[in-house]
């Protein structure tokens, strides 16, 4: 009712009203993919292991603790209400604690996420700045050699194992030609000296005018960003492709050409500007894409973000740890689908009533 | 009741006869595609080479030996010993089993699990489509290497689960396509013929449904074996695959970093053994969806 009311043209009122509207479709489904993940990680955290106790508390922990954990847990309460203690804890993110470090899992996560969010933003860029100009040239070349052999390097990118392309990088670029820093985010004797502030150590070392761990850092993020960003070009790119290709046999390019546009104002001018809503989209998803990549890249990079995190609990079976860090991840891919959404939705005309 | 019989499975089957057609056209188009006819040829050629590794390889893969660790490439070790003395080629070729022993179990799980639940969405709709389907959607929307990471924690390292963990991750595409495919058929009129005549539901989607999604389906779950391979191997990577001795690439380059400043070849080899079959399958799902691609025809 109340809805229906504030939808009467009445300017902004319904302006107001038609932008819910508008949010609020996309918004339901991401709250039941929200849903379905609790139901996926509990079942994967609190069912599938023979017993969750042990892999919360670990082997050598003494009776009074597993009685306790086990108790907290509602192991001895039907399914359905050991998961709504699950989920009301998650919501008020009480994941319990890490058996690795000992601390609150949440605590941790505060701790490592920033390292991730940084490496992941990096390769982000590294992978558009690369990926949509070889995605629009590829178009543009349709069916020449230069698609061909674009086409063979974007295959190439999405074939190759992304943890061995980070090894070979690391004995290539630091062992051989010491170009680049080698493993962790900063030289040993750099380690502690910027205060944390952000948790991102090249903004930490901007903000305090520290330039010396600013490029020490700079250096052992360069390779393990670009590793990742290539990662993901080969999917922008792909995608840039095939937009421009829906650009370009069309009218109105046709008409810019006649009026005498050069090549480029007409690609970049024209063309390329109505494929930008739709790469935004493409972009949140590689960004997705990334986030998982970490995992691996910052396996061998010691990088000590999530992904790192994540690893060690899974070689030892740290089920709060493991169960917390896929939310996190989950929640951060379901936050781009609805970014990802919404603005398709806000920007791009056609969607408008 | 035979003539009626005979209408529908001549319906069917000249359903079948146009597939065949279709199939036919689409090798001719297949065809051209150079890189996809490499890939193919290189896929045949693994797949030689990982059946017949017992008798092509020079070494066994798991003797060790000691005098002779570490050894660089030579005419004796083509692709030079690891950390135990083990021939690396000896066990880049066992290792090809492995790793499409994984393919294959995880296509030959997610294939008809993916097939019923779209079939049977497609063929009911109403809520049985809306639950089906938003599940698939919810699937699509999570990160399915971190899932499947976390379901092999859960479940313990090794090579049955990590496959186990992949076919929980990768069934939604393939149930997602099978609806839509369900959907085209599911108003033909040889499929009215056979309710009418009193078919069961079960014997529609089972004699006249599923066969005439596979050809699509197959080619779906070829265009994802690449994804297999790497997400295979980036779980050896982490020593939650298969498990050491077992010749597995992804395990072979987790052991090899530990030596690799001064020893490259341990860890570069297998790499590269990926990197030529993924980017194989890759190849050929590009082929093959270009040739699917209703545009370029």
């Amino acid at each position: 009712m109340l809805l229906k009311a504030a939808m009467a043209p009445e300017g902004v009122g319904y302006r107001a009203a038609s932008l819910v509207k508008t949010m609020l479709g996309p918004l339901v489904s991401v709250l039941a993919a929200f849903l379905g993940l609790m139901i996926i990680i509990f079942f994967i955290g609190r069912v599938l292991p023979i017993d969750p106790v042990l892999t919360i508390v670990g082997d050598q922990a003494d009776a009074q603790t597993y009685q306790q954990v086990s108790h907290e847990l509602g192991l001895d309460r039907p399914l359905i209400q050991q998961f709504s203690i699950f989920v009301s804890n998650a919501v008020a993110g009480d994941f319990g604690r890490a058996r690795l470090t000992g601390n609150l899992v949440l605590s941790d996560l505060i701790k490592v996420f920033p390292a991730t969010i940084e490496l992941a933003t990096t390769g982000i860029v590294i992978g558009a700045l690369l990926g949509i100009p070889l995605g629009v040239i590829a178009a543009v070349n349709r069916g020449r050699a230069t698609d061909s052999i674009l086409r063979i390097v974007m295959l190439m990118g999405h074939s190759t194992p992304i943890f061995w392309l980070g090894l070979m990088g690391l004995l290539l670029f630091y062992a051989a030609l010491h170009w680049v820093g080698g493993s962790g985010q900063l030289s040993l004797y750099n380690l502690d000296i910027v205060p944390r502030t952000t948790g991102f150590i090249t903004v930490d070392a901007l903000l305090a005018g520290d330039m010396e761990v600013f490029w020490d850092a700079v250096n052992h993020l360069i390779l393990p960003a670009s590793i990742l960003g290539y990662s993901s070009t080969a999917f922008i790119a792909r995608m840039t492709r095939s937009f421009m290709l829906e650009q370009l046999p069309q009218e109105y390019i046709i008409a810019a050409r006649v009026k005498g546009l050069s090549a480029r104002q007409v690609i970049w001018g024209h063309a390329f500007r109505n494929i930008r809503v739709q790469l935004l989209t493409v972009l949140a998803l590689a960004y997705g894409g990334l986030l998982e990549g970490t995992v691996l890249v910052e396996s061998v990079f010691a990088w000590p973000g999530l992904g790192q995190y994540f690893t060690n609990a899974l070689l030892i079976g740290d089920m709060n740890a493991v169960m917390a860090a896929t939310l996190l991840i989950g929640v951060i891919f379901l936050g781009l689908n609805l970014l990802s959404d919404i603005l398709y939705r806000l920007l791009d005309p056609r969607t408008r009533q | 009741m035979t003539i009626a019989t005979n209408a529908i499975a001549s319906a069917g089957s000249s359903k079948l006869a146009r597939s065949m057609q279709l199939l036919l056209n689409f090798w001719k188009m297949f065809r051209t595609d150079l890189p996809g006819v490499v890939g193919l040829a290189v896929i045949l050629v693994l797949i030689l080479l990982a059946t017949a590794a017992p008798i092509l390889a020079p070494f066994d893969p798991y003797l060790q030996s000691l005098g002779s660790v570490l050894q660089p490439p030579s005419w004796e070790h083509w692709a030079g010993t690891d950390e135990l003395g083990r021939d690396i080629l000896s066990r880049l070729l066992f290792g090809a089993r492995t790793t499409l022993l994984i393919v294959i179990s995880v296509s030959l799980l997610i294939a008809p699990i993916g097939l019923c639940i779209g079939v049977c969405s497609g063929y009911f709709g109403g809520w049985v489509d809306k639950v089906l389907m938003r599940t698939v959607d919810i699937f699509l929307a999570l990160p399915s290497l971190v899932l499947a990471l976390a379901f092999v924690a859960a479940l313990g390292a090794g090579a049955e689960n990590a496959v186990l963990a992949m076919a929980f991750t990768a069934w939604p595409p393939i149930a997602r396509l099978a609806r839509a495919e369900t959907l085209s058929i599911r108003s033909s009129d040889f499929i009215s013929a056979a309710r009418m005549y009193g078919a069961s539901p079960l014997r529609i989607i089972f004699r006249h449904i599923v066969p005439l999604c596979l050809p699509s389906i197959v080619v779906r779950v070829t265009l994802s074996m690449a994804g297999f391979i790497l997400t295979a191997a980036g779980l050896g990577f982490l020593g939650l695959g298969a498990q050491p001795p077992s010749a597995e690439w992804g395990t072979m380059i987790s052991t090899g970093r530990k030596v690799m400043i001064d020893h490259w070849w341990v860890a570069a080899f297998p790499g590269i053994a990926i990197l030529i079959t993924s980017l194989s399958f890759n190849m050929v799902g590009d082929a093959l969806r270009d040739a699917m691609d209703p545009r370029t025809n």
